[in-house]
């Protein structure tokens, strides 16, 4: 375990300590009052979700052209942490939407493509799964093929909602939410870090656990 | 050129298979026009089916014979384990996927040429009011459908749960060509066709189709390689 | 341009799927002329060894030389002069005799494929048969006609994975002498069998596999099924010794 990686830790679980008081201290939005502040949740989820799944593809892309065992287990762990942080995304989303303009769900270009890419990745974990032996390399290249779907799913919705009149606005920073809004940024990112280190090293643990049994069948 | 005759031979072995059995052509053929038939019943308004969504159900039919075609010719190279044979020739490997690719795309334009028409009927859609637009809307959309779906049936082959995996992966990736050949397909469809819109979806259907055709190329032969 | 080899070497070749090896740490060599056979009872590894050697598969570790020059760096340029013989036969069903052949020239890139077919379809008995569909084929002639396959494109090395399964007396004689006259063109065969009683006689050398290790590589006299029960009740033995290929190999018979 790297020497950085429990102050790290720390520092993140101090951070979501402090993080609701920072929230509260904000200003209320104008329109949406309280439930506007879930916003502090939901966006850093969507970035972290959205670096999550370029680290993932990135990997994968390393993994098939360089078979590099070390970038197929980054790979998993950063397809894992999308679909959990895509998860928060898609749950928080909905309820802030339907508090602050009465739907559940909008298909512009920014949710719609959040969602594709999350169902790419759980698709990602599915075939790692169940795709048997070789699967590594199948899951690459959907994480691969995924990362490049992106700019195309967004570009076509957007063309297709241009044609219908958008219904939501979101919301430019008033200046006393930039504060904690990049707090939280930070706090989520310091969290990612963690969970991706600790998953990583999860799997180069399997993986010597892997190599000791063969070790052993030697005798 | 060695790649085009390559790409060609296998064409011309995977047509000429087909033609002897046709057995992939008509139980996709028929498939599709089940589909139709399906979303017809399905998707009714005072007791009509909806003829505004002529555009939609066409391609989820292409998208749904698609796969069962990809699934099909796959399975069929799986049985005598020919592809491993092809793999060991010295012949490169991308030319071996683009002659892949260019044989389902003739066996769903077989398909189209049954299903686009008949579409037109139940719904009473004008697909053919400018079919210049049509056909290069087809052309497109099917080919950015088949050159992900080629690449992703040859991958999963020696895989596990491959029949149901086959969709789980090709259909999130594919989303934009249906959003693309949908929209496009609507937009000719309407009393006076607005080609300009047309045009411009088929335009990004034919960039859909050269980045992923390249990605394809590119990731066919570590993909293959065990 | 072509490429060339009279010896291929494999060295301290592994294979695992997982926690399962199914190669472990296999070294021999074989030579121009020579057959060698690859023993062993079911799951000892001798296909996996054989798709490596077809550069199907890559091994976990270890590495082949063909001459001098391993599959990746020999590129395609290696895999025209191998032919494998899989159990699967690797022949379209759909097609007929002559079309197989001739897919399979014209893919290798052979010239004057069309008279090449033509040939490897004398050769295999077939010419009466040329334009009937493969489904209608018995095992023993679908056999012949994939042999020929493999040797369309004048292989330098040919792999043979069971080749005697489902053969009648007469077919398998007409492999025995064909794989003998391969190897007076100085070509090297592999071939894995369990057929014990054809493959005496016909091999040089064998070597015996058993749980995915080299167990012996045996060049003795006598029957080879009582020399092959030997190895492998010997190899079963904890702490088996296993014995090391000697550096010359004999001058084939």
């Amino acid at each position: 375990m790297r020497k950085s990686f429990v102050p790290v830790l720390v520092v993140a679980a101090a951070m979501f300590a402090c993080a609701p008081v920072l929230i509260v201290g904000a200003p209320y939005e104008a329109t949406m009052g309280l439930v506007q502040k879930i916003f502090y949740f939901h966006v850093p989820s969507a970035m972290v979700m959205f670096l999550s799944a370029f680290v993932c593809g990135i990997a994968s892309a390393f993994y098939l052209f360089g078979r590099k065992a070390a970038s197929d287990r980054l790979a998993t762990a950063a397809g894992e942490l999308t679909v959990v942080f895509g998860l928060i995304v898609l749950v928080t989303g909905p309820l802030w939407a339907r508090k602050a303009w009465g739907v559940w769900w909008q298909w512009d270009a920014r949710l719609t493509s959040a969602l594709l890419l999350w169902m790419i990745f759980v698709a990602y974990l599915l075939v790692r799964k169940y795709g048997g032996p070789g699967s590594d390399k199948l899951a690459a290249a959907m994480a691969l093929f995924g990362m490049a779907n992106v700019p195309f799913v967004y570009v076509s919705v957007n063309i297709w909602r241009t044609i219908h009149p958008k219904t939501t606005v979101v919301p430019s920073l008033a200046p006393g939410m930039r504060g904690p809004f990049w707090f939280s940024v930070a706090a989520f990112l310091l969290l990612y870090a963690v969970m991706l280190a600790s998953r990583v090293r999860l799997e180069r643990q399997r993986a010597a656990v892997e190599e000791l049994y063969l070790e052993a069948e030697e005798e | 050129m060695m790649f085009l005759r390559v790409a060609w031979l296998v064409m011309r072995k995977d047509l000429t298979v087909e033609v002897r059995s046709r057995e992939v052509l008509y139980t996709t053929a028929f498939f599709a026009v089940s589909c139709v038939l399906v979303f017809a019943f399905a998707l009714v308004r005072e007791g009509r089916p909806l003829e505004d969504a002529a555009a939609g159900i066409l391609w989820i039919a292409i998208a749904f014979a698609g796969t069962l075609a990809l699934g099909r010719t796959f399975e069929r190279e799986r049985h005598a384990e020919t592809l491993r044979a092809l793999m060991l020739a010295p012949a490169s490997r991308p030319a071996i996927y683009v002659g892949k690719l260019l044989g389902i795309l003739a066996l769903l334009a077989a398909v189209e040429v049954v299903l686009v028409p008949l579409v037109g009927l139940l719904f009473h859609a004008a697909f053919l009011s400018r079919p210049v637009l049509m056909i290069a809307l087809l052309v497109t959309g099917t080919g950015g459908f088949a050159a992900v779906g080629t690449l992703f049936a040859a991958m999963l082959v020696r895989a596990r749960s491959r029949d149901v995996l086959l969709p789980v992966l090709l259909y999130p990736i594919t989303i934009p060509v249906i959003i693309a050949g949908v929209r496009g397909t609507a937009a000719l469809l309407q009393p006076v066709p607005d080609a300009e819109v047309a045009r411009m979806w088929i335009a990004l259907l034919a960039f859909f189709d050269i980045v992923f055709v390249t990605l394809s190329l590119w990731t066919f032969e570590p993909l293959m390689t065990e | 341009m072509t490429f060339d080899f009279d010896q291929v070497a494999v060295r301290d070749v592994s294979r695992h799927y997982g926690r399962r090896r199914a190669l472990s740490h296999i070294t021999f060599t074989c030579r121009a002329g020579e057959i060698l056979g690859l023993l062993g009872p079911n799951g000892a590894g001798k296909s996996t060894l054989l798709s490596i050697l077809a550069t199907l598969l890559t091994p976990s570790a270890g590495e082949i030389r063909y001459g001098d020059r391993t599959a990746n760096e020999a590129g395609p340029l290696l895999r025209a002069r191998l032919g494998l013989l899989a159990h699967d036969l690797h022949l379209y069903p759909e097609l007929t005799a002559r079309e197989n052949l001739e897919f399979f020239a014209r893919l290798h890139g052979v010239a004057d494929a069309r008279a090449r077919a033509a040939e490897g379809l004398e050769r295999a008995g077939l010419a009466s048969r040329a334009n009937d569909i493969v489904t209608g084929f018995s095992r023993g002639m679908r056999q012949r006609l994939a042999l020929e396959r493999a040797l369309l494109h004048d292989p330098r090395l040919l792999l043979l994975d069971e080749p005697f399964t489902g053969l009648d007396d007469a077919s398998a004689a007409a492999l025995v002498t064909r794989l003998r006259e391969l190897r007076a063109e100085r070509r090297l065969v592999v071939a894995a069998t369990h057929d014990l009683d054809v493959a005496d006689g016909l091999l040089d050398r064998a070597a015996v596999l058993r749980d995915g290790r080299l167990i012996a590589i045996d060049e003795g006299h006598g029957p080879l099924r009582e020399r092959y029960r030997a190895h492998i009740a010997r190899g079963a033995l904890p702490g088996a010794q296993s014995l090391e290929p000697r550096a010359e190999s004999p001058e084939p018979r």
